[in-house]
Protein backbone atom coordinates (compact mmCIF):
# COMPACT_ATOMS: atom_id res chain seq x y z
CA UNK A 1 0.00 0.00 0.00
CA UNK A 2 1.55 3.34 -1.01
CA UNK A 3 1.90 5.79 1.65
CA UNK A 4 2.42 9.81 1.31
CA UNK A 5 4.24 10.98 4.88
CA UNK A 6 3.83 14.64 5.60
CA UNK A 7 6.79 15.94 8.23
CA UNK A 8 5.69 19.09 9.89
CA UNK A 9 8.30 21.18 11.57
CA UNK A 10 8.07 24.51 13.17
CA UNK A 11 10.19 26.83 11.60
CA UNK A 12 13.43 27.57 12.85
CA UNK A 13 13.30 30.81 14.35
CA UNK A 14 10.04 29.73 15.80
CA UNK A 15 10.68 28.51 19.66
CA UNK A 16 9.89 25.36 20.28
CA UNK A 17 9.50 24.82 23.92
CA UNK A 18 9.02 21.15 23.41
CA UNK A 19 12.03 20.58 21.91
CA UNK A 20 13.49 22.78 24.51
CA UNK A 21 12.47 20.67 27.17
CA UNK A 22 13.45 17.56 25.51
CA UNK A 23 17.06 18.87 25.40
CA UNK A 24 16.52 19.45 28.70
CA UNK A 25 16.10 15.89 30.12
CA UNK A 26 18.68 14.44 27.90
CA UNK A 27 21.56 15.23 30.29
CA UNK A 28 19.90 14.37 32.99
CA UNK A 29 19.71 11.00 31.75
CA UNK A 30 23.17 10.36 31.13
CA UNK A 31 23.46 11.45 26.80
CA UNK A 32 25.62 14.35 26.02
CA UNK A 33 26.73 15.35 22.62
CA UNK A 34 23.17 16.85 21.91
CA UNK A 35 23.63 20.25 21.11
CA UNK A 36 19.68 21.25 20.03
CA UNK A 37 16.27 19.54 19.47
CA UNK A 38 13.28 20.57 17.29
CA UNK A 39 10.11 18.59 17.92
CA UNK A 40 7.85 17.81 14.79
CA UNK A 41 5.30 16.15 13.62
CA UNK A 42 4.81 13.52 10.79
CA UNK A 43 1.59 12.37 8.83
CA UNK A 44 1.16 9.13 7.06
CA UNK A 45 -1.54 9.09 5.00
CA UNK A 46 -2.35 5.60 3.53
CA UNK A 47 -3.51 6.08 -0.31
CA UNK A 48 -6.00 3.99 -2.77
CA UNK A 49 -4.75 3.26 -5.78
CA UNK A 50 -1.37 5.22 -7.06
CA UNK A 51 0.11 8.06 -6.12
CA UNK A 52 -0.84 10.44 -8.93
CA UNK A 53 0.59 13.87 -9.29
CA UNK A 54 -2.70 15.22 -8.69
CA UNK A 55 -3.05 13.05 -5.29
CA UNK A 56 0.16 14.67 -4.43
CA UNK A 57 -0.91 18.36 -5.37
CA UNK A 58 -4.06 17.29 -3.19
CA UNK A 59 -1.58 16.51 -0.19
CA UNK A 60 0.14 19.72 -0.49
CA UNK A 61 -3.13 21.79 -0.20
CA UNK A 62 -3.94 19.49 2.67
CA UNK A 63 -0.88 20.17 4.41
CA UNK A 64 -1.33 24.00 3.92
CA UNK A 65 -5.07 24.26 5.39
CA UNK A 66 -5.05 21.67 8.12
CA UNK A 67 -1.69 19.47 8.64
CA UNK A 68 0.83 22.68 9.45
CA UNK A 69 -0.08 26.44 10.04
CA UNK A 70 2.09 28.29 7.52
CA UNK A 71 2.49 30.68 10.03
CA UNK A 72 4.79 29.31 12.47
CA UNK A 73 5.92 25.54 10.42
CA UNK A 74 7.46 23.96 7.58
CA UNK A 75 6.27 20.80 5.56
CA UNK A 76 7.71 18.58 3.34
CA UNK A 77 5.57 15.86 1.47
CA UNK A 78 7.38 12.48 -0.28
CA UNK A 79 6.31 8.79 -0.92
CA UNK A 80 7.02 5.62 0.55
CA UNK A 81 6.14 2.54 -0.78
CA UNK B 1 -28.03 43.24 21.42
CA UNK B 2 -27.82 39.49 20.32
CA UNK B 3 -24.78 38.05 21.30
CA UNK B 4 -24.27 34.46 20.27
CA UNK B 5 -21.06 31.88 21.95
CA UNK B 6 -20.14 28.95 20.10
CA UNK B 7 -19.90 25.61 22.29
CA UNK B 8 -17.53 23.28 20.52
CA UNK B 9 -16.97 19.90 21.67
CA UNK B 10 -14.35 20.66 24.64
CA UNK B 11 -15.42 24.48 25.18
CA UNK B 12 -14.96 25.24 28.76
CA UNK B 13 -15.98 28.68 29.55
CA UNK B 14 -19.14 29.26 27.06
CA UNK B 15 -21.58 29.15 30.05
CA UNK B 16 -19.64 31.55 31.87
CA UNK B 17 -19.55 33.60 28.48
CA UNK B 18 -23.05 33.63 28.17
CA UNK B 19 -23.85 34.75 31.33
CA UNK B 20 -20.96 37.14 31.36
CA UNK B 21 -22.76 38.62 28.34
CA UNK B 22 -26.16 39.09 30.28
CA UNK B 23 -24.73 40.48 32.43
CA UNK B 24 -22.84 42.96 30.56
CA UNK B 25 -26.61 44.07 29.30
CA UNK B 26 -27.11 41.79 26.37
CA UNK B 27 -28.93 38.79 25.50
CA UNK B 28 -26.84 35.79 25.24
CA UNK B 29 -27.93 33.08 22.63
CA UNK B 30 -25.93 29.76 22.43
CA UNK B 31 -24.85 27.86 19.31
CA UNK B 32 -23.88 25.31 18.03
CA UNK B 33 -20.49 24.24 16.25
CA UNK B 34 -22.25 21.82 13.99
CA UNK B 35 -24.55 24.36 12.86
CA UNK B 36 -24.82 26.91 9.59
CA UNK B 37 -26.56 29.42 11.48
CA UNK B 38 -25.82 32.28 13.76
CA UNK B 39 -29.35 32.78 14.94
CA UNK B 40 -29.56 36.36 14.09
CA UNK B 41 -27.09 37.24 16.59
CA UNK B 42 -25.01 40.85 16.27
CA UNK B 43 -22.00 39.73 17.39
CA UNK B 44 -20.33 36.55 18.37
CA UNK B 45 -17.84 35.22 21.11
CA UNK B 46 -15.36 31.94 20.37
CA UNK B 47 -15.21 30.89 24.19
CA UNK B 48 -12.27 29.18 26.45
CA UNK B 49 -11.32 25.62 26.59
CA UNK B 50 -9.85 22.77 24.40
CA UNK B 51 -12.33 22.56 21.53
CA UNK B 52 -11.36 18.93 19.70
CA UNK B 53 -9.02 18.27 22.39
CA UNK B 54 -6.37 20.81 21.14
CA UNK B 55 -5.80 18.08 18.27
CA UNK B 56 -3.42 18.75 15.88
CA UNK B 57 -2.96 22.59 17.00
CA UNK B 58 -5.24 24.57 19.26
CA UNK B 59 -8.12 25.67 17.12
CA UNK B 60 -7.12 24.38 13.88
CA UNK B 61 -9.80 21.82 14.20
CA UNK B 62 -12.52 24.37 15.21
CA UNK B 63 -11.29 26.26 12.50
CA UNK B 64 -13.50 23.88 9.94
CA UNK B 65 -16.26 23.48 12.23
CA UNK B 66 -19.53 24.43 10.14
CA UNK B 67 -20.41 27.38 12.48
CA UNK B 68 -17.32 29.13 11.48
CA UNK B 69 -18.10 29.48 7.72
CA UNK B 70 -20.53 31.70 9.17
CA UNK B 71 -18.56 33.29 11.70
CA UNK B 72 -15.77 34.10 9.07
CA UNK B 73 -18.30 35.25 6.36
CA UNK B 74 -20.06 37.69 8.90
CA UNK B 75 -17.16 38.80 10.79
CA UNK B 76 -15.69 39.96 6.75
CA UNK B 77 -18.79 42.26 6.81
CA UNK B 78 -18.07 44.14 9.88
CA UNK B 79 -19.73 41.44 12.90
CA UNK B 80 -18.16 41.77 16.18
CA UNK B 81 -16.52 38.70 17.26
CA UNK B 82 -14.20 38.21 20.58
CA UNK B 83 -12.18 35.58 20.78
CA UNK B 84 -11.07 34.26 24.41
CA UNK B 85 -8.09 32.25 24.60
CA UNK B 86 -8.91 29.30 22.51
CA UNK B 87 -11.35 31.42 20.76
CA UNK B 88 -8.06 33.56 19.95
CA UNK B 89 -6.23 30.37 18.74
CA UNK B 90 -9.58 29.94 16.66
CA UNK B 91 -9.36 33.38 14.90
CA UNK B 92 -5.55 33.20 14.39
CA UNK B 93 -6.23 29.48 12.89
CA UNK B 94 -8.55 31.24 10.79
CA UNK B 95 -6.89 33.84 9.20
CA UNK B 96 -9.12 36.50 10.86
CA UNK B 97 -6.55 38.05 13.18
CA UNK B 98 -2.42 37.59 12.14
CA UNK B 99 -0.31 35.58 13.93
CA UNK B 100 -0.27 32.36 15.91
CA UNK B 101 -0.53 31.13 19.54
CA UNK B 102 2.24 28.56 20.85
CA UNK B 103 2.96 27.14 23.80
CA UNK B 104 4.48 29.22 26.66
CA UNK B 105 8.26 29.41 27.23
CA UNK B 106 8.37 28.18 30.43
CA UNK B 107 6.65 24.99 29.66
CA UNK B 108 4.13 25.03 32.25
CA UNK B 109 0.34 25.95 32.40
CA UNK B 110 -0.32 29.47 34.21
CA UNK B 111 -3.23 30.13 36.22
CA UNK B 112 -2.78 34.13 38.01
CA UNK B 113 -4.58 37.20 38.31
CA UNK B 114 -3.00 39.38 35.27
CA UNK B 115 -2.33 43.05 35.15
CA UNK B 116 -2.97 44.20 31.55
CA UNK B 117 -2.71 47.78 29.70
CA UNK B 118 -5.90 48.22 27.18
CA UNK B 119 -4.03 49.91 24.34
CA UNK B 120 -7.11 50.49 22.30
CA UNK B 121 -10.15 51.39 23.80
CA UNK B 122 -11.67 51.96 20.61
CA UNK B 123 -12.83 48.67 19.56
CA UNK B 124 -16.51 47.63 19.81
CA UNK B 125 -15.09 45.05 22.79
CA UNK B 126 -13.38 47.59 24.17
CA UNK B 127 -14.92 50.73 24.58
CA UNK B 128 -16.15 50.73 27.85
CA UNK B 129 -12.22 51.24 28.77
CA UNK B 130 -10.24 54.29 28.77
CA UNK B 131 -7.28 54.66 26.32
CA UNK B 132 -4.38 52.86 28.32
CA UNK B 133 -6.98 51.89 31.49
CA UNK B 134 -5.05 49.38 34.01
CA UNK B 135 -7.01 46.47 34.74
CA UNK B 136 -6.61 42.86 36.06
CA UNK B 137 -7.96 39.71 34.49
CA UNK B 138 -8.03 35.92 35.22
CA UNK B 139 -5.01 34.58 32.76
CA UNK B 140 -5.45 30.73 32.43
CA UNK B 141 -3.58 29.36 29.41
CA UNK B 142 -0.74 26.65 28.03
CA UNK B 143 0.15 27.74 24.50
CA UNK B 144 -0.70 31.48 24.91
CA UNK B 145 2.48 32.49 23.65
CA UNK B 146 1.69 35.15 20.89
CA UNK B 147 4.01 35.12 17.83
CA UNK B 148 4.02 37.24 14.67
CA UNK B 149 7.32 38.26 12.40
CA UNK B 150 8.87 41.52 12.65
CA UNK B 151 6.47 43.28 10.13
CA UNK B 152 3.54 42.14 11.11
CA UNK B 153 4.45 43.13 14.84
CA UNK B 154 5.52 46.86 13.72
CA UNK B 155 2.12 46.81 11.38
CA UNK B 156 -0.33 45.69 14.45
CA UNK B 157 1.23 48.42 16.93
CA UNK B 158 1.34 51.14 13.66
CA UNK B 159 -2.43 50.47 13.30
CA UNK B 160 -3.16 50.47 16.74
CA UNK B 161 -4.05 46.74 16.55
CA UNK B 162 -2.58 45.95 19.69
CA UNK B 163 -5.98 45.74 22.17
CA UNK B 164 -4.36 44.69 25.31
CA UNK B 165 -1.05 43.98 26.80
CA UNK B 166 0.32 42.19 29.90
CA UNK B 167 2.00 44.87 32.78
CA UNK B 168 4.63 43.18 34.96
CA UNK B 169 5.90 39.56 34.22
CA UNK B 170 4.97 38.03 30.76
CA UNK B 171 3.09 35.30 31.49
CA UNK B 172 4.09 33.33 28.28
CA UNK B 173 7.08 34.62 26.01
CA UNK B 174 4.25 36.99 23.87
CA UNK B 175 6.42 38.99 21.66
CA UNK B 176 5.96 43.05 22.92
CA UNK B 177 4.12 41.77 25.66
CA UNK B 178 0.88 41.67 23.65
CA UNK B 179 -2.01 40.18 25.60
CA UNK B 180 -4.75 40.97 22.14
CA UNK B 181 -5.16 42.22 19.08
CA UNK B 182 -8.09 42.89 16.92
CA UNK B 183 -7.94 42.97 12.88
CA UNK B 184 -7.59 45.97 10.94
CA UNK B 185 -11.01 47.18 11.03
CA UNK B 186 -11.25 46.75 14.71
CA UNK B 187 -14.61 44.31 14.63
CA UNK B 188 -12.76 40.88 15.51
CA UNK B 189 -10.68 40.84 19.12
CA UNK B 190 -8.49 37.99 20.27
CA UNK B 191 -7.77 37.81 24.14
CA UNK B 192 -5.39 35.72 25.82
CA UNK B 193 -6.65 37.09 29.17
CA UNK B 194 -10.49 35.77 30.70
CA UNK B 195 -12.63 38.57 31.08
CA UNK B 196 -15.79 36.81 31.36
CA UNK B 197 -14.02 35.40 34.66
CA UNK B 198 -13.99 38.90 36.26
CA UNK B 199 -16.88 39.89 36.30
CA UNK B 200 -18.43 39.14 39.37
CA UNK B 201 -17.31 40.76 42.83
CA UNK B 202 -18.20 37.33 44.37
CA UNK B 203 -15.71 35.50 42.09
CA UNK B 204 -12.05 36.03 40.37
CA UNK B 205 -10.63 38.66 40.56
CA UNK B 206 -12.89 41.93 40.78
CA UNK B 207 -15.31 43.09 37.87
CA UNK B 208 -12.62 44.42 35.23
CA UNK B 209 -13.57 42.20 32.54
CA UNK B 210 -16.95 43.39 32.53
CA UNK B 211 -15.93 46.60 29.96
CA UNK B 212 -15.60 43.80 27.23
CA UNK B 213 -19.23 42.76 27.97
CA UNK B 214 -20.60 46.23 28.48
CA UNK B 215 -18.95 47.81 25.59
CA UNK B 216 -21.11 46.29 23.19
CA UNK B 217 -24.48 46.89 24.89
CA UNK B 218 -22.98 50.87 25.25
CA UNK B 219 -22.57 50.42 21.48
CA UNK B 220 -26.46 49.90 20.79
CA UNK B 221 -27.08 53.11 21.82
CA UNK B 222 -24.85 55.14 19.41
Amino acid sequence: MPKVVVDVMPKPEILDPQGKAVLGALPRLGFSGITDVRQGKRFELEVAGEVTDELLADVEKMAETLLSNPVIENFTVRVES
Amino acid sequence: MRVGVVTFPGSLDDVDALRAVRIGGNVGVPLWHGDHDLKDVDAVVLPGGFSYGDYLRCGAIARFAPVMTEVIEAAGKGMPVLGICNGFQILCESHLLPGALIRNDHQKFVCRDQVLRIENAATPWTSAYAQGQEVTIVLKNGEGGFIADEETLDRLEGEGQVVARYLGTNPNGSLRDIAGISNERGNVVGLMPHPEHAVEELTGAGTDGLGFFTSLAAATFV
